[in-house]
């Protein structure tokens, strides 16, 4: 006969993972456990004794450690431990003691795995490892997202109709009217692979209108002289979002997708529409549609609004990264153009240089301008310095209206040290990694994340390709980043009102840049720079490396699941104090967490500080990589 | 009508719980000579299976929380209505092996006690005599040491109900969680209280209240076997906090 202990029936029902369980496993579980008392400072479990019971925490407070000593996790009533053990080993793996008085459930092994293998939604709840249970969780969010999980090819309706370049405008029109498309691929032999022609443009109907009717030339005009040459692809497999970030950066509407080189079809924005909320999209219209740095400010309220509706509408801190970073990336685009309109056209060609999170397309709505300019070779800082200080000062003060605040560090175009022509930030970069020294790198990171925004972006390739084939080859490079990268360390997790660090101490509140989203794009960086990727955005730096296979296996998926969670949760907070009406920061308040977030963001740290201690091991100094 | 848990809350004026070492019976001897004395066999059983010596370190020492929830609080008149068991030892409470009769008493239940112990008309009607459910009681309590909390009440219904019954009542050695509390809070009054009185509230010993010092979860009272369980995750926290596994189970049984 079973006899129901009420009090310990009701405790399961009103906690994970029990919460889920169907009401007759609720009572065979309560059934089962037995019960023990732990004075404050008892030892609870020893390493390496036989795994007996899993451990449920009714009321007080529980540590758990390494093996080593170190504190591994807290736990207060409704927190469990002892899982590992008896999945795995049979043998405790991680001791624990009652860090306050404790009451303790135990739930004998066999009673455990029967709910274990009988139940899945259990099984996932309590999964040994961390970083399996955050995957779920990222598997989850993704699914919730078209964008984030749909391939660009599955818009692709029909097949792409392609014509020569050779043919006349006239041709061009019949073969649109013949086929119903908008626009046609204009292809040229390939004198190497005759079967496979080579992409020269694209011709669509507004073509048509404004380089031939409106020019009125004749009808037999060469579709090459008035199609779009230099055509901005996409790759098949790339996600939608992807390719609608791509229209936006280069103000296209139209998007041939490639398969293996070969045209697979064209997919245009109305498509993308379609799966988008336009959000973004409008906003950037907005933004090219100002005329002066009053009206920039003026859509401050807009790119606010549709951040606080991608972060609810759950879409990927990924993608609310690339498209606020798109965002950030206009206002810069039209604060340039404004700047030369009052200024003048430059004296010497230059590259606006987008630097750090904005380079990284990992912005959020709290993000500083960071900034610089390359100049041409020619420049003479007698002759040219004067217009550039100006554009900088311009484009810098424009951005602080609009919500980009002045980098504190001074990492702006309108410091004179971040004003040098092309040759000076060759010779920069190659210093930094050639002559490496812990101290001039302490603040370099953010050179190392660089893209150019407006006028030679050329040039911003070049850094990026003298980078990336430098820092490889240097050691004591890598070994000198490791090391700056591994200043910032997570916490160790959440207890009560707390933030726990890893010596226990407590704190109240937690900078989740600081402690989680910059530590990681820090960490991931070094690994980008030792493959020589020049890849740009921490999850496609990710991608290459785990391509590279320098980490252990799993452990970039981890990251990349650490990165995106923590991202989200950041991106979360920052929505709800703008929802709020209070000036958003990143300073989260534990209180303000749930239990579920709590638990995924534990994981999420503890896969960045054993991601932290491989970086050490890897990248020491002397070592060969 | 009145409740047990009423009475093990306030006791006012209840006899002070007897300490002295005199008081207390070799109950192993006692045990063996009760075993050839008693009629019932079901009795016999249970002395034969024997008592722990005083010397037995805690830790060696089986024991079962027990609960009785009554129609009130006078063993001559009230009757017993359910009966809670959970054996235990100091490492381990084993609440998977816990027992729950409810027993029907002689005499009507009234609407009030219904109320409190959440027992209804109906359980009462359906359950057993005491007498049906003996054999297994004693079964559960044999070669254990009787953990409760007021241990006049468990052993006083339980001697009257046998006597009642059998025609022989029963003895047994018993750890009192709430005497435990009394010897910490409720301490002879020594000659400054003689002198002026005692001036403060003195410290609730009942269940909860002593609970609530171990930092024990607040658990709803009333239930036979809700109450064996909190008693028995007391006696766990006195031991760890004001005794030892090692000490000698004469220091605290009675």
């Amino acid at each position: 006969m079973q006899v129901e202990q009420l009090e310990i029936l009701d405790f399961l029902r009103a906690h994970p993972p029990f919460d889920g369980l169907p009401e007759d496993a609720l009572q065979r579980v309560a059934a089962a456990i037995d019960v023990r008392y732990y004075k404050a400072g008892e030892q609870i479990v020893e390493f390496g004794q036989a795994s007996e019971f899993w451990h449920v925490v009714r009321s007080g407070a529980v540590e758990i450690f390494r093996r080593n000593g170190t504190l591994y996790n807290r736990l207060t009533a409704g927190g469990y431990f002892g899982e590992f053990g008896l999945l795995r080993h049979g043998r405790v793996r991680f001791p624990a003691r009652a860090l306050e008085d404790s009451l303790l459930y135990l739930i004998p092994q066999p009673m455990f795995l029967e709910l274990f293998d009988g139940n899945e939604a259990f099984a996932d709840h309590v999964e040994v490892e961390d970083r399996t249970r955050l995957r779920q969780v990222m598997s989850r969010r993704e699914d919730a997202n078209d964008l984030m999980s749909a391939t660009v090819d599955t818009l692709v309706g029909r097949a792409a109709v392609t014509l020569g370049s050779g043919a006349s405008a006239r041709e061009a029109a019949q073969r649109m009217t013949q086929e119903g498309v908008s626009s046609l691929l204009i292809v040229d032999d390939n004198p190497d692979v005759p079967d496979l022609p080579l992409l020269s443009g694209i011709l669509t109907d507004r073509d048509l209108r404004t380089r031939l009717l409106a020019p009125g030339l004749d009808h037999d005009t060469p579709v090459a002289e008035i199609m779009t040459p230099g055509v901005v692809t996409v790759a098949h497999n790339r996600l939608v979002f992807e390719a609608m970030l791509a229209m936006l950066r280069h103000n296209v509407h139209h998007l041939p997708v490639l398969k293996h080189q070969r045209p697979l079809g064209i997919v245009a924005l109305s498509d993308i529409i379609r799966y988008e909320s336009r959000n973004s999209l409008f906003v950037v219209g907005g933004i090219f549609r100002c005329q002066t740095v009053d009206e920039l400010a003026a859509r401050v309220p807009d790119v606010r609004a549709c951040f606080i509706r991608m972060v609810g509408e759950e879409t990927s801190a990924h993608m609310v990264g690339s498209a606020m970073a798109a965002i950030g990336r206009s206002f810069k685009q039209r604060l340039l153009e404004l700047a030369e309109a009052e200024l003048g056209p430059p004296p010497v060609p230059y590259c606006f240089l987008a630097l750090g999170s904005m380079a990284r397309q990992e912005q959020l709505i709290v993000t500083d301008q960071d900034n610089a300019l390359v100049l041409d070779d020619r420049f003479d800082p007698a002759r040219h310095d004067a217009y550039f200080e100006a554009l900088a000062t311009f484009v810098s003060d424009g951005l602080a209206r609009c919500g980009y605040s002045y980098c504190t560090g001074g990492v702006m175009a309108t410091n004179r040290q971040w004003r040098q022509p092309l040759k000076a930030w060759e010779r920069c970069f190659s210093d930094w990694i050639e002559r490496p020294t812990p101290g001039s790198l302490l603040n370099a990171a953010i050179f190392f994340d660089l893209d150019g925004v407006w006028g030679r972006s050329e040039w911003a390739e070049r850094l990026r390709e003298l980078i990336a084939r430098k820092a490889r080859g240097h050691s004591r490079f890598l070994a000198c980043m490791a090391r700056n990268a591994l200043l910032r360390t997570p916490p160790l997790g959440f207890f009560k009102d707390f933030v726990v660090e890893s010596d226990g101490r407590h704190s109240h509140a937690i900078n989740i840049k600081r402690r989680g989203t910059a530590p990681l794009a820090d960490l991931i960086r070094v690994h980008a720079l030792a493959i020589g990727s020049q890849a740009l955005n921490s999850f496609e730096r990710l991608r290459e490396i785990i391509d590279a296979a320098i980490l252990p296996l799993g452990r970039g998926q981890d990251l990349y699941d650490a990165l995106e969670f923590i991202s989200a949760v950041r991106a979360r907070h920052q929505a709800e104090d703008l929802a709020a009406g209070v000036d958003p920061d990143n300073s989260i308040d534990p209180e303000k967490l749930s239990e579920f977030e709590r638990k995924s963001l534990r994981d999420a740290f503890l896969i960045l500080g054993s991601a932290q201690k491989f970086l050490k091991y890897r990248y020491q100094p002397g070592r060969a990589n | 009508m009145l409740h047990l848990s009423h009475l093990k809350g306030t006791a006012p004026g209840r006899p002070r719980p007897g300490r002295g070492k005199a008081a207390r019976p070799d109950w192993p001897r006692r045990f063996a000579a009760l075993a050839a004395t008693a009629r019932d066999p079901r009795l016999r059983a249970f002395y034969a299976q024997g008592a722990a010596a005083g010397a037995t370190a805690l830790k060696d020492v089986p024991m079962a929380a027990l609960d009785i929830e009554t129609t009130g609080l006078n063993p001559a008149r009230d009757e017993i209505v359910s009966i809670g068991v959970v054996p235990m030892a100091l490492g381990r409470i084993r609440s998977s092996a816990s027992r729950y009769w409810v027993v029907r008493p002689a005499a009507e239940l009234k609407p009030e006690s219904v109320a409190i112990h959440a027992i209804t008309h109906g359980q009462i009607e359906a359950a057993p005599d005491l007498d049906a459910i003996l054999g297994e009681l004693l079964e559960v309590l044999a070669g254990r040491v009787v953990v409760v909390h007021c241990r006049d009440i468990e052993r006083g219904f339980l001697d009257t109900a046998l006597r009642t019954r059998l025609g022989e009542g029963i003895e047994f050695p018993v750890i009192d969680t709430m005497e435990l509390e009394a010897r910490l809070h409720r301490p002879p009054p020594g000659i400054l209280a003689r002198l002026f009185g005692r001036k403060t509230k003195p410290v609730s010993i009942r269940l909860a209240a002593s609970r609530a010092r171990y930092k024990l979860p607040r658990y709803r009272a009333h239930h036979a076997l809700t109450d064996a369980l909190a008693t028995a995750e007391l006696l766990q926290a006195q031991v760890a906090h004001r005794f030892s596994v090692e000490t000698a189970l004469a220091e605290v049984w009675g």
